[in-house]
């Protein structure tokens, strides 16, 4: 296949700001189409104005994912717009509040709400969407992660532990589905320069951090890659000046 | 046979009644085999082949009021395009009420607004068969008319349900487009752990999208008309795998009287069983002689169900009158959270004997 982008239904949470913008309009101009999740109305409708305007198909679903009752009224909504999807970007994430705590001063209710967002949606949302492309024999996931999840970063500790957890759901996916076509795969974006970024580390040289549209790019060429990244593997992307991605199992 | 009041702890384990129609007459019961639906691998073969509806479950069910105030449910029983569906009104109550019970909605004409919460609806059309079978124009259409159907609408369900229904209740795990305003249930206590065992096994999937409509309106003249014509869309794999099934001798396994009526409805139409999209109002009587499917996958049924009939064109009256008495019997429960019935020629003759499996693994 030259392009499995152009033509396919791409489902992607967070859309309405940072990498999840970014990968509407990259996957729109790549001839996807693309449906946007966002709990805010406003910036999502300009979102899927900016994606039409250019000539791309975008349609928009205000849900928080963290809503238990969410994944099948996305996954219907998403479904009656474009039809089966073809990709699932889990990209929607919180930090919790900031600045970012120690863990032993992080509230329980704080730790319930990053994985609420960052583990236990992209759980659901997953289930509700990969079923049907099981059955079709296709599909691709892609759970956007960070080196949060690896590395022990003081005070990162809730976002941490839930995107680690976020890619053993991935790995055992891929592993539970090897042979039915569905590729699932964990994606680390980098620093990169979004509002999440700023909120987190606010004195960060802004200069050193990665473009979200670069990344978005990256992420288009990995879906199109044949073969694609092995199931379940876990994707840096680099894209400063000296830039890389680096796929490990 | 009573209801199902609830969903099963675990949606792939509920009883199962395996129907054999090629079994021999004798000894008494031997077409007939009592197990539970993990145990649904035992009976099909490599080669065979399910094909299963991938409609997902509309909320259908909008409550809301006339412009006079008067209650006023909608329940959605066929889309007409993109700010367009077919309802049937029902007066005021909800399910806990029979439908036959509920009272009839306030007489409306044509032009009458209908508001379900945010959600605002012209009665564009009557039917000629009753008053209450109307199309419904909304003010949304497209994205917004289906946010807004996922915010206010709630799945249908009948009163001898126990509790309100969730969303993801009414849905199978492959459940892809939202074209069903009932769960397309015969299909519901297939897992994954069921479907990957059974093309370990070398058995095919193949899927088909139908519109399934409701099975109950309580308006006598509605319910005559039942099931309206619906909507269906075939995909050329699908077509591919059931001739490649076929050839070869394979079984091609319906899940659920909504692919029977695909199949089954687009092969009896000029030139064949054909990819794409179409509508059928094929009624499967037990005179009926399916073309392309072998068997089917049901959920249990009692002998005054309309869905009975569909099942003895599969099984013949005789053999699923006993089968019937036998579930019965057994305390069988009917509906979209109850058991399962595979009426398959050949299933008992492959299949592990269990009762003889299972004192060779006791202790």
């Amino acid at each position: 296949m030259n392009n499995p982008v152009a033509g396919s239904n791409v489902l992607i949470t967070g859309g309405s700001r940072g990498l999840g913008r970014a990968l509407g309009l990259a996957l729109a101009r790549a001839g996807a189409r693309v449906v946007l999740v966002a709990r805010h109305a406003g910036e999502l409708a300009d979102v899927v104005a900016e994606i039409r305007a250019a000539g791309g198909e975008a349609h928009a679903i205000v849900a928080d994912v963290a809503d238990k009752n969410a994944a099948h009224a996305i996954a219907g909504q998403a479904a009656a717009a474009v039809g089966s999807i073809d990709v699932l970007v889990n990209n929607a994430s919180t930090l919790g509040p900031v600045p970012l705590r120690l863990l032993l001063d992080t509230d329980c209710e704080d730790l319930d709400r990053a994985l609420a967002v960052n583990l236990v949606g992209p759980f659901r949302l997953t289930k509700a969407v990969a079923g049907p492309m099981v059955l079709r024999g296709g599909g691709t996931i892609v759970n956007v992660t960070s080196d949060a999840a690896t590395e022990a970063y003081e005070r990162w500790g809730a976002y941490g532990a839930s995107k680690a957890a976020l890619e053993q759901l991935g790995r055992v996916w891929a592993a539970e589905l090897a042979g039915t076509g569905v590729r699932v795969v964990n994606v680390d974006p980098g620093e990169m320069d979004t509002r999440m970024h700023a909120d987190a580390i606010p004195d960060a040289n802004r200069a050193e951090l990665a473009d979200p549209a670069r990344v978005a790019n990256e992420i288009v060429a990995l879906l199109q890659a044949e073969p694609g990244p092995a199931p379940g593997a876990r994707v840096a992307i680099r894209t400063g000046p000296s830039g890389s991605t680096e796929a490990s199992p | 046979m009573k209801p199902a009041t609830t969903y099963p702890e675990r949606r792939d384990d509920v009883r199962l009644l395996v129907i054999d129609p090629t079994a021999p007459e004798a000894p008494a019961g031997a077409a007939l085999r009592e197990t539970r639906t993990p145990a649904l691998p035992d009976f099909l073969a490599a080669g065979d082949l399910l094909v299963v509806n991938d409609a997902a479950t509309v909320p259908a069910s909008l409550r809301g009021h006339d412009d006079g105030g008067n209650a006023i449910e909608a329940r959605l029983i066929a889309a007409r395009g993109d700010d367009r569906f077919s309802a049937v009104l029902l007066g005021a109550g909800d399910w806990h009420q029979r439908t036959e019970d509920r009272p009839p909605p306030v007489a409306l004409p044509v032009g009458a607004h209908l508001q379900f919460g945010t959600l605002t609806a012209e009665i564009a059309a009557r039917a000629p068969a009753s008053p209450r079978l109307v199309e419904l124009r909304f003010a949304a259409g497209g994205d917004a008319l289906w946010a807004a159907l996922y915010r206010e609408g709630r799945p249908v369900q009948y009163s001898y349900l126990a509790h309100d229904l969730p969303l993801w209740a009414v849905q199978t795990v492959y459940a892809a487009r939202p074209w069903a305003f009932e769960m397309p249930s015969a299909g519901r206590p297939l897992s994954w752990e069921i479907l990957l065992a059974l093309r370990r096994k070398g058995v095919r999937w193949a899927s088909l999208t139908h519109a399934a409509g409701l099975s109950s309106t309580g308006d006598p003249a509605i319910d005559a008309a039942l099931p309206l014509a619906e909507r269906y869309e075939i995909p050329a794999a699908t077509v591919r795998a059931v001739t490649e099934t076929r050839a070869r001798g394979g079984r091609v396994v319906a899940v659920g009287t909504t692919v029977v009526r695909a199949l089954e409805g687009a092969a009896a139409k000029e030139g064949g069983l054909r990819a794409g999209p179409g509508d059928t109002d094929l009624i499967i009587t037990p005179a009926f002689r399916p073309r392309v499917v072998d068997g089917i996958l049901s959920g249990a049924h009692a002998a005054h169900e309309s869905h009975f009939s569909l099942l003895a064109a599969f099984a013949g009256p005789d053999l699923l009158a006993t089968a019937a008495a036998h579930a019965e019997r057994a305390g069988f429960l009917t509906h979209e959270l109850g058991d399962s019935m595979l009426v398959l020629p050949g299933a008992l003759a492959t299949a592990p004997d269990q009762r003889r499996s299972a004192s060779g693994n006791a202790p």
